[in-house]
């Protein structure tokens, strides 16, 4: 939840996440049984109903469900893949998401982070792996100004602290 | 801090990016048919250009993919970039053939 001291900052819900790599014929399978497409266009997330997957790559997505059971997605994503070449990784474990909200977030953000994040050159709907600061993360804004941030689990004290620290620093303006 | 055009992702910070060396460098089919000198030129060996020099980019913390950029080392302008396996372009037409992110 977020707290007083940084109501930008609002960790998500745990959620099922596999990070799946395959061509063509796996993200159709894939999109199935997830009811939601995998985008062909680079740095594209698509979103349906807390079912999300995004572009990571030419041949890799990375799929959020909220709240979703994992293991009974496993399931059901290897038996409708098991005809066609592809990777499916559970990490689900392995990272978290949380998200930075508000006027201020695209600002706190590209205190750590070197994209452009002008709504014009990273517009609502645009995700990518990318860096903040010493930290790898997956970077996807959900709205103007709402970013979902996903990173590995070890990095998240790393990078909440330093974002409250960038917030601190930067000048107060109107919220 | 350079701006690398991914052919993939445009053009995207040099800092998500590793460097990988020369590009067109074909592995030797058969490595234990080479003598030393062959096995230690083809480790080794590199043209050091001066100019515009094909070389290797992973966007590592992107895409994840390698790809070749045509980068002037004198001037370390990017002219352009193109995927692994197409053969190195012309750098008098690559300027202008850069894909529009790159430029
Ligand atoms: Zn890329």
């Amino acid at each position: 939840m977020a707290d007083a001291d940084r109501p930008w900052l609002v960790p998500l819900p745990p959620a099922a996440r596999f990070v799946l790599q395959g061509g063509a014929a796996a993200r159709a399978a894939a999109a199935v049984v997830w009811g939601v497409d995998l985008s062909d266009q680079p740095c594209r997330a698509i979103v349906h109903e807390g079912r999300a997957t995004l572009w990571l790559g030419p041949d890799e997505h990375l799929l959020i469900d909220r709240g979703g059971d994992d293991e009974a997605l496993a399931r059901a994503l290897e038996q409708t893949l098991s005809a066609v070449p592809h990777s499916l990784v559970d990490v689900g474990h392995r990272q978290l998401g949380f998200e930075v909200r508000g006027p201020r977030s695209a600002l706190i953000l590209a205190g750590g982070c070197p994209l452009d994040l002008h709504p014009t050159r990273f517009p609502v709907g645009m995700c990518t792996r990318t860096v903040f600061a010493k930290a790898e993360i997956v970077l996807w804004r959900t709205a103007d100004d709402v970013f979902h941030v996903e990173v590995w689990r070890s990095f998240a004290g790393y990078l909440t602290e330093l974002m409250s620290e960038i917030d601190s620093l930067l000048p107060r303006m109107a919220d | 801090m350079l701006l690398i055009p991914c052919p993939h992702c445009g053009p995207r910070p040099e800092l998500e990016f590793s460097y990988g060396g020369e590009a067109h460098i074909a592995r030797p089919r058969q490595p234990a048919e080479l003598d030393d000198a062959a096995w230690a030129n083809f480790l080794y060996t590199r043209r050091n250009t001066k100019g515009a020099h094909a070389e290797r980019w992973r966007h590592a913390r992107g895409c994840g993919r390698f790809f070749n950029v045509l980068r002037d080392t004198t001037s370390d302008k990017i002219l352009t970039s193109y995927p692994v396996g197409a053969p190195r372009p012309d750098p008098r037409a690559a300027d202008s053939a850069a894909p529009e992110s790159a430029r």
